[in-house]
């Protein structure tokens, strides 16, 4: 059984028409037996950043509490917030820095760039980064959410239908896939508020 | 002098508070050759003497202006070597900071890290501090920028400012001429203007340098 399969996962984030979505599932399991399901594997890294992370829990866990640390030391030397293609090629090279005894974990990372454009990118475990134009997906139901995405998909959804669309993709997907499920978590941000909804789907 | 008995370890301090191998540097500083710097609205510009020792020197191999990034440049005033040691760390630094963030390093950080590298050298075992004060122009997001580095790591940001020999005329100068409005031609031609106050001979295109960076972000050195 691969270690990225210990715990279970899904994530998958979208681009927007002048927006972005940023959706995970609500599993955490050991192999076979699910221990919570309001796990958080999305975190708001600042208003215009989100960071999903896939695969082992405790490195999820670990890589987050690092970043969150080099983003909060970033923020008081620099007087800024960080951009979230600066923040992407920040999460690569921790990765790489483990390139001989990584993180077992596959982060998707999504935000508002410059001029409110939106950025989505995902990568493996040690920081090959993936840009996407539509949407990047991680996680033990990737696969599933590979092709629920490729059909979904359209070009300048608005907040409302991009949210729509991201929802039936994820829950969809992890219905196929028995290590994640247990519900949604849907973040949809555009450049004035953020809105975070919870999915009911089939529970197990 | 009292303070001269606490100028052999550089770790003590001196009982009226200073660190005398810091004023020491300062002295080298001050004998250098003056260099300034202008922030213009849309750009900045720094300047130096370039003196040679003897006509035989061939003035093309002297660069007293280096560019640390492409939208960073610095001269100095005081020692040569000591300047080129701190070139080499700035723009290593600066490469590093890109391979983590893949951006341009942002102006003020640059200089605080330089600077921070030459406080170390304040405050370590067997080493002096450099003999040298820089002026770093830069352009980036929060538009044109100029600081100013001590040997002791102190650094300040400055609208116009000048070291070296003829530091308190050439200040006088930049005082009177400076306006907060002034363009990047205009502050050029007081640049000039500055040095010439100065200058011990004549001044031509070969005995002094002229580093330039505008709104297009691109720091370049003015062809004389």
């Amino acid at each position: 059984m691969s270690i990225f399969e210990y715990n279970g996962s899904a994530l998958v984030a979208m681009v927007g028409k002048n927006c972005f979505a940023i959706a995970s599932d609500r599993r955490l399991g050991v192999q076979l037996q699910a221990i919570a399901t309001d796990f958080q594997s999305i975190s708001k890294i600042h208003d215009r950043v989100f960071l999903g992370l896939s695969g082992l829990a405790t490195d999820a866990q670990t890589l987050y509490q690092r970043l969150v640390f080099r983003h909060k030391l970033y923020q008081l030397r620099e007087e800024r917030d960080m951009k979230p293609e600066t923040f992407a090629n920040l999460v690569s090279a921790l990765l790489y820095e483990k390139r001989f005894g990584p993180y077992f974990c596959q982060p998707v990372i999504a935000g508002l760039g410059d001029e409110d454009k939106p950025f989505i990118c995902t990568m493996d475990s040690i920081g090959a980064k993936e840009l996407a134009k539509d949407f990047v997906v991680a996680g033990t139901a990737s696969e599933f959410l590979y092709g629920a995405c490729e059909s979904m998909f359209k070009e300048d959804m608005e907040p409302e239908e991009l949210f729509e669309t991201v929802s039936q993709a994820l829950l969809s997907s992890v219905d196929r896939d028995c290590l994640s499920g247990w519900g949604g978590h849907v973040y949809v941000v555009t450049p004035t508020e953020v809105k975070e909804r919870i999915l009911k789907g089939r529970m197990d | 002098m009292g303070d001269s008995q606490y100028s052999f370890s550089l770790t003590t301090f001196s009982p009226s508070g200073k660190l005398v191998q810091i004023e020491h540097a300062l002295t080298a500083v001050g004998s250098g050759q003056t260099s300034l710097g202008i922030k213009a609205a849309n750009g900045v510009v720094i300047a130096t003497e370039k003196k040679l020792p003897s006509i035989l020197v061939d003035e093309t191999s002297v660069q007293k202006i280096q560019c640390l990034t492409p939208n960073i440049g610095v001269v100095y005033s005081g020692m040569g070597p000591d300047f080129r040691v701190l070139v080499r760390k700035s723009r290593k630094q600066a490469e590093q900071y890109h391979r983590l963030y893949k951006e341009p390093i942002p102006v003020t950080q640059l200089v605080r890290e330089t600077a921070a590298v030459m406080q170390e050298f304040t405050q370590s075992g067997g080493v002096r501090p450099f003999g040298v004060s820089l002026l770093v122009a830069g352009y980036d997001d929060n538009g044109p920028q100029l600081y100013q580095l001590d040997p002791s790591g102190s650094y300040f940001s400055w609208k116009a400012s000048a070291m070296g020999k003829n530091v308190s005329n050439a200040k006088t100068f930049l005082e009177k001429r400076y306006t907060d409005d002034m363009e990047l031609d205009d502050a050029v031609h007081t640049a000039i203007l500055t040095l010439k106050e100065g200058f011990e001979g004549q001044i031509s295109g070969k005995n002094i340098e002229i580093g330039i960076i505008g709104t297009d972000k691109k720091f370049w050195q003015a062809p004389l």
